[in-house]
């Protein structure tokens, strides 16, 4: 029997479905996404079994590193024509006597990171367009007493938005010592009520534990 | 390679030219997809990080004016948190006298951890009551036989936590060389546990100490508290 010769042909793939599942991903997920913020710190959160999510506005959330730095952040308020961040820069500003442009306050409105710059070198660090710069300058804000710019921008948060809550992200590994200092200066400030920001984990305990 | 194929259509009408269906490279898109997707997968922060409220007591300012609260001392539970993953915890309370005596009247340290075994059994071991009161109504939210608002759930239970008498008050501690996880683990336990009353306060020096003699580590200067 003589073989019969198949044509070799190139097998066509209809690729137009799978074109379409992967638009329809790809729109969803543009839509939905918020984007994760790159932080100056990597920061592992605790755990706990609190189910109140994170609020969107008017937060300061007080980022603690595991290697002791402490930084800041906040948001523009509800609204963005409020923009609470240029007016919270410029009472610091006011405060140690430095005059902010008008670019540099837009550009601290813009910037979505915890800052932890010290506001000697806040002209610079917004000035700069070098990321390395940048980071470089981005050490952690000074809370010991003889220099507590922590203090002051607690103070003027508070003083611009009235309403700014205080939320405290710490590294598991984060020393307590430095918690306590960051608690101890927002007292100071008459802040008492504090959100610890948590991710969710399940604990159970079954009655019949309790009954033994 | 993908194509775009075209039906022909008016088989009946003239003659034209026979017209290839236009072939689309499509590869370089799905790429471009691929690409777009596996990022925004990436960087997209589905599941909202939580919070947990704790409100601190008010700083006296004026140490003078400052008052001992009243509690029963046989209620009370003191819980120090060690460095390592430790815990120690004592009952009642220790006044500096009592410490500096020679030889000093210290109540029993009793060294335990975090896990569920540890901790979590001696708080719901202390209060039973209260926890299983509201482990019950839970089970019965869960199960359906009482249908109320998450709203009404959670003032139930701070009802039931304000009304009873009979659990611990837990003071907690902090050395400082404890850390943050250590921290938001203990508060996550009082409220695993029901714990209807606690209270998280300053560290003393003789505490310090006790904490130092049991884990073994030689004290710091820096204690300010020291007088």
């Amino acid at each position: 029997m003589p073989k019969i010769k198949l044509p070799t042909q190139s097998p066509h793939i209809d690729m137009t479905p799978m074109v379409d599942l992967f638009s329809v991903v790809l729109i969803f997920l543009m839509l939905t996404t918020t984007m994760r913020q790159p932080e100056p710190a990597n920061v592992d959160t605790p755990f706990s079994i609190s189910e109140t999510p994170t609020p969107d506005f008017n937060m300061m959330t007080f980022l603690l590193a595991p290697d002791g730095k402490v930084f800041m952040n906040f948001d523009n308020g509800p609204d963005t024509i409020l923009a609470f961040r240029p007016k919270i820069l410029q009472e610091m500003g006011k405060r140690y006597e430095i005059e902010f442009t008008e670019a540099e306050l837009r550009f601290f409105q813009k910037y979505k990171s915890s800052i932890g710059v010290p506001i000697l070198q806040m002209k610079e660090f917004l000035g700069t367009d070098d990321n390395n710069v940048r980071n470089s300058l981005n050490i952690g804000i000074p809370i010991d007493s003889a220099d507590n710019q922590l203090a002051m921008w607690i103070l003027y948060a508070r003083q611009v938005n009235p309403s700014i809550q205080a939320c405290i992200k710490g590294d598991s590994e984060t020393e307590f010592a430095t918690v306590e200092r960051v608690l101890d200066i927002l007292q100071e400030k008459n802040v008492n009520r504090f959100n610890l920001i948590t991710s969710l984990e399940a604990a159970k305990i079954n009655l019949e534990e309790i009954q033994q | 390679m993908a194509e775009i194929i075209q039906e022909e259509k008016g088989k009946g009408g003239k003659k034209r030219a026979k017209k290839h269906p236009p072939h689309i490279d499509m590869t370089p898109m799905v790429d471009l997809m691929c690409l777009l997707i596996v990022f925004f997968m990436l960087t997209t922060a589905f599941n909202k990080a939580k919070i947990m409220e704790i409100i601190l007591p008010e700083k006296i300012k004026d140490p003078t004016k400052q008052e001992a609260p009243r509690i029963s001392a046989s209620r009370t539970l003191n819980i120090l948190l060690g460095p390592d993953g430790k815990i120690y915890t004592y009952p009642g309370s220790v006044k500096p006298e009592e410490y500096s005596a020679v030889p000093p009247i210290l109540p029993p340290l009793n060294e335990t951890d975090y896990s569920p075994e540890g901790i979590r059994k001696l708080m719901l071991d202390k209060n039973k009551t209260l926890a299983r009161r509201i482990a019950e109504f839970r089970q019965e939210v869960v199960s359906g036989k009482i249908q109320i608002s998450p709203d009404s759930v959670r003032s139930t239970i701070s009802k039931m936590k304000s009304d009873d008498d009979t659990g611990p008050i837990v003071l907690i501690k902090a050395y400082k060389k404890a850390n943050y996880g250590n921290f938001v683990d203990i508060l996550d336990e009082m409220n695993i546990c029901g714990i209807a009353s606690y209270m998280f306060t300053k560290i003393t020096w003789y505490e310090e100490k006790m904490v130092e003699t049991a884990a073994g580590i030689t004290p710091t200067l820096s204690s300010s508290n020291n007088p």
